[in-house]
């Protein structure tokens, strides 16, 4: 019974509690203590997924399929699998380490915070969780909007501006996107997800091959932007300094990344395969820019952008090597570096909340004052470098051991960038936390991690760990939908090499 | 009833009302509110709707020598044209100086106009048409022209009174060749006389003339540009109403036109139609693009909109009459409810008149600053609002009939959109810089949360399950579209 209707409830649960939140007093923590409990609602129902997952299914579960609009064809259909699963107990997570993040930091128009917040949650959730290609793009376009308004009130200095660049950014691709399902929609007579796969492997040779072309860059265009893919990354840097922490942690990677999975490979296998030369000497030079252009920030924030364009590029270049591996490996990834990339940006937020600035040359010998944050900071650092036995290992590992057996150069030169981003990592722990005592530093009294960002640091560090030791675990959800997506793509390699020999 | 007074029943209940209220008027005191005459106006706006929908009940047929029809498609444009009114008259009740003169004069001519667009959308006969044009046009000029003190004002109204019945002249001189090509005026009989025989070349002509003059009527490009110039100069009420519903009743009216009168000459005007569009909308936007005056801005802003509203004329079928349909009211229910809000800011006289000038309005107001970021949220096209399923329902419409280009075009100029639709956003919602204009809003007032609750509340509903208005617009297009498929064959 609880099966057929949680995906609603997960979704609409942050909904409710965002209406809750628009008309409860400004007075005191009431606000900040409602909206951490319907996180944590929405956080213990996601759980619920995991528990009840049934792992010898293929397809999609907890499917929930209703009529809402008759004409055009728009259904109410709701269901996760392998891939999504993980990623809707991510958001939920996240969600509590947002809260948590932005309880001091967010003083002012505290309810107008938290109502859009918990909007934006309901907005990511519902991407993960839409099955009708409508209702997606619904979910899709709704996440832009409570993210470009929170930029906008809450920016350090530009706020508006960076919420317009992004709000562009990803609104005008998406409006071709929109273009692309209507395409679809007048040949397929179906918003369905999973409708249209079944066409478009049984009939996709009946449409024209060089429109088929153009819808499927046409999602990934909308896609890429949003990940975002070198050289569509111009927003990104500008909305890390500027947003809030609780949003700057969610807006870039999983969604575009889940989209281009679900979307592109399990639609457009065939186009997916022909661009994917491209996608991997994107993702490789993504990978390699987003690290040497890291190097050289001294805005920390800006930093641990560039650094997110490279790790998302890394993911980018595990999904179009288009084996199971490198595809499992990809997903884990963006669940570790959702996890480790947003721990990094509440430990910037607590720094900046102390000392008011992101610069890292103001500060210097840390360490030796505040010694729990300065070791919360390097295991977060070492899980994004990718340390063995914490979690970016595994993701990184697998990307690049799949996509050597593919792709051995560009693979080469995804590796050494390992190497930089250990580099820029540990530079800024160095100048962070070590060597002399800054003036900045000497002249604030200090006060180390308190209790409640402790709450949402230290099991975010445990988490690093299990995540690192125990990854069969959650490879073995994630494995039950890639392995098929990655034989269909590989089917169609195989017919159209056939087809190729047979015209030779 | 007389089956003939119920076919006009809406029209007839509003020219009471206004005649009452102009009568009234001289009889109150000197200085006291006008606001009473207001009131009653809403009351017979609400009756007419009632009217309007108690329509449906009656027989599909025509009265008055076929002058006038009462079909789905008519009550649809009735019910929406009084809705906007009912709005229109509660933001008016809530901006205007009550006490001022005149102001029962305010009320009488929104009603008159009212029943000017109601005889369009109804009327299956040239000259009746043209008639409710003249109604609704007149008293529209001489609402546009309500702020005399103002420099602007009186220069706007001119530009519009002008350029105006200049339109109306071509829409008249198209109507008389038309008689000369067909020999008649009936709607009906022109479509039936041309499926015989030769085209001639007058009927082409003619139409071309009665296309120029509700182009310029609905404000599409090439004949936009009196629109940013009158909208800046109109008190900001009026604005709300005079770009959605006399454009409603003008779309209404060239729809039955082409659909019914001219179906076998589509391959004559569906390239003028799609060119429009295309004008429109690029116009629309990139003009929007550079403005600074919040209204001149939304006055850009409907000249992409009607570009929209054009784009599912092109697609030739039941699809396309609905989607049009279907996007008046969208456009209209978010766009009355951005009217609202910056009359309220504004006041008759526009004290806020830049984009900057709204910076911090949600720190001042949250009520005000919320109802405006949703009204432009819709009006860039997000999901779960009206703004989105109106664009969806014309661009699917658009593809269906394989308007490729056409839907591409669109869909880039709503990514164009969302950029001048944002800076304002932007401002709303950052930090307030001249709070001594922001001090100067008033506390909203009953008549303006009331407006604001039925846009805000039609918007959502068109949003999120707009099924019913949606069946509504088909059954409505249903009426028309017997005409197109049987002179396609």
């Amino acid at each position: 019974m609880l099966n057929d209707s949680i995906l609603s409830l997960i979704t609409f649960v942050p909904t409710a509690g965002a209406f809750v939140v628009a008309f409860l007093p400004r007075r005191g923590k009431v606000i900040q203590w409602f909206t951490l409990l319907v996180t944590l609602t929405t956080f213990v129902l996601t759980l619920h997924l995991p528990a009840h997952f049934n792992y010898g299914q293929t397809g999609f579960q907890f499917e929930q399929d209703r009529a809402w609009i008759t004409s055009p064809n728009i259904r109410y259909h709701l269901g996760v699998d392998g891939i999504s699963t993980w990623l809707v107990v991510l958001v939920g997570f996240l969600s509590i380490l947002g809260v948590l993040a932005s309880w001091n930091a967010i003083s002012t128009r505290t309810k107008e915070f938290y109502f859009l917040f918990l909007i934006q949650q309901t907005a990511m959730l519902g991407v993960f969780v839409s099955l009708d290609m409508f209702l997606y793009y619904g979910f899709w376009e709704l996440s832009l909007v409570p993210m470009a308004i929170l930029i906008a009130m809450f920016g350090r200095n530009r706020g508006p501006q960076a919420a317009i660049k992004f709000f562009l950014y990803t609104f005008i691709p998406s409006a071709l996107l929109l273009v692309a399902l209507l395409w679809l929609y007048s040949k397929t007579g179906t918003f369905d997800f999973v409708e249209t796969q079944k066409f478009l492997s049984q009939y996709g040779a009946l449409l024209s091959p060089q429109a088929l072309w153009w819808v499927s860059l046409a999602f990934l265009a909308a896609f890429a932007v949003k990940v975002p893919v070198f050289p569509l990354h111009g927003w990104l840097a500008d909305v890390f300094s500027e947003a809030p922490t609780a949003m700057a942690m969610v807006v870039a990677g999983k969604l575009g990344l889940y989209s281009i999975i679900r979307f592109n490979l399990g639609l457009f296998p065939e186009q997916s395969r022909q661009i994917a030369p491209l996608m991997i000497a994107l993702a490789a030079i993504g990978v390699l820019y987003g690290a040497l252009v890291a190097l050289v920030q001294d805005d920390m924030k800006r930093l641990i952008a560039f650094s997110t364009v490279g790790h998302l590029s890394l993911i980018l270049l595990g999904i179009f090597c288009f084996t199971v591996v490198g595809l499992n490996g990809a997903v884990y990834h963006v669940i570790n570096h959702e996890f480790s990339g947003a721990a990094f940006l509440i430990l910037l937020g607590i720094l900046y909340e102390r000392y008011g600035t992101y610069e890292m040359s103001k500060y210097g010998g840390l360490a030796a004052k505040l010694p729990r944050m300065a070791t919360l900071y390097i295991i977060t650092t070492l899980s994004l470098i990718g340390l063995p036995i914490l979690n970016g290992f595994v993701g990184e590992f697998l990307i690049l051991s799949s996509s050597f057996g593919v792709h051995p150069g560009w693979a080469i030169a995804a590796t050494v960038t390992v190497i930089l981003n250990a580099g820029y990592m540990l530079l800024l722990i160095q100048k962070v936390f070590f060597g002399p005592e800054s003036h900045l530093v000497a002249s604030h009294p200090h006060s180390d991690i308190v209790a409640r960002e402790g709450f949402a640091l230290v099991p975010a560090a445990v988490l690093m760990l299990v995540l690192g030791v125990a990854s069969p675990y959650w490879i073995r959800t994630i494995d039950t939908a890639v392995s098929r997506l990655a034989q269909n793509v590989a089917h169609v390699t195989s017919t159209l090499t056939t087809t190729i020999a047979e015209k030779r | 009833m007389n089956m003939q007074l119920a076919r006009i029943l809406p029209e007839v209940i509003l020219t009471i009302t206004g005649v009452i209220i102009m009568l009234a008027e001289p009889l109150l005191q000197k200085n006291s509110s006008r606001k009473p005459l207001g009131w009653f106006a809403v009351l017979g706006t609400l009756a007419a709707l009632f009217a309007s929908m108690w329509q449906l009940h009656l027989p599909d047929g025509t009265a008055y020598f076929g002058t006038v029809q009462t079909d789905a498609y008519s009550v649809f444009f009735h019910v929406l044209i009084a809705g906007i009114v009912l709005a229109t008259l509660l933001v008016s009740l809530d901006s205007i100086d009550g006490s001022a003169e005149s102001v029962g004069e305010f009320f009488a001519l929104i009603c008159f106009g009212a029943v000017g667009m109601m005889l369009m959308t109804s009327a299956v006969e040239l000259l009746l048409v043209f008639i409710g044009l003249e109604i609704s046009s007149i008293s529209t000029y001489i609402m546009a022209c309500f702020r005399r003190k103002s420099a602007k004002g009186p220069e706007s109204a001119i530009k519009y009174f002008l350029l105006g019945s200049f339109a109306t002249a071509f829409f008249l001189y198209g109507i008389a060749l038309i008689f000369g090509a067909t020999g008649t005026t009936a709607i009906a009989a022109i479509g039936r006389i041309l499926t015989v025989g030769q085209t001639p070349l007058l009927a082409v002509v003619g139409l071309a003339m009665i296309l120029i003059g509700i182009g310029f009527k609905v404000s599409a490009a090439p004949f936009q540009v009196w629109t940013p110039d009158v909208y800046e100069g109109a008190p900001s009420p009026v604005v709300g109403l005079m770009s959605t519903a006399p454009k409603a009743a003008a779309f209404a009216v060239l729809l039955r036109i082409l659909y019914v009168a001219f179906p076998l000459l589509h391959y004559h005007w569906q390239p003028l139609v799609w060119w429009m569009a295309v004008l429109s909308m690029c116009v629309g936007n990139l003009g929007a693009l550079r403005q600074q005056n919040v209204k001149r801005m939304l006055a850009y802003s409907s000249i992409a909109n009607a570009g929209y509203l054009l784009a599912a004329f092109t697609a030739l079928s039941q699809e396309g009459v609905a989607a049009a349909s279907f996007y008046a009211v969208t456009y209209a229910a978010m766009n009355v409810g951005i009217f609202a809000v910056v009359s309220h800011a504004g006041g008759f006289g526009d004290r806020l008149t830049l984009v900057q000038d709204y910076r911090g309005l949600a720190y001042r107001s949250p009520l005000l600053g919320g109802a405006m970021a949703f009204f432009l949220i819709s009006l860039i096209g997000i999901p779960f609002t009206g703004g989105f399923f109106g664009k969806f329902y014309v661009f699917a419409a658009a593809l269906h009939s394989g308007m490729v280009w056409l839907t591409i075009i669109g869909l880039i100029n709503s990514g164009i959109a969302c950029y001048y639709y944002l800076r304002l956003l932007a401002a709303v919602y950052s930090k307030p810089v001249h709070t001594d204009l922001l001090d100067g809003i008033p506390r909203p007032t009953m008549p303006l949360l009331l407006a604001l609750v039925l846009t805000v509340a039609a918007t959502l509903i068109l949003g999120i399950v707009p099924g019913q208005v949606l069946s509504l617009a088909r059954a409505g297009a249903n009426t028309l579209v017997p005409y197109v498929t049987t002179a396609m064959k």
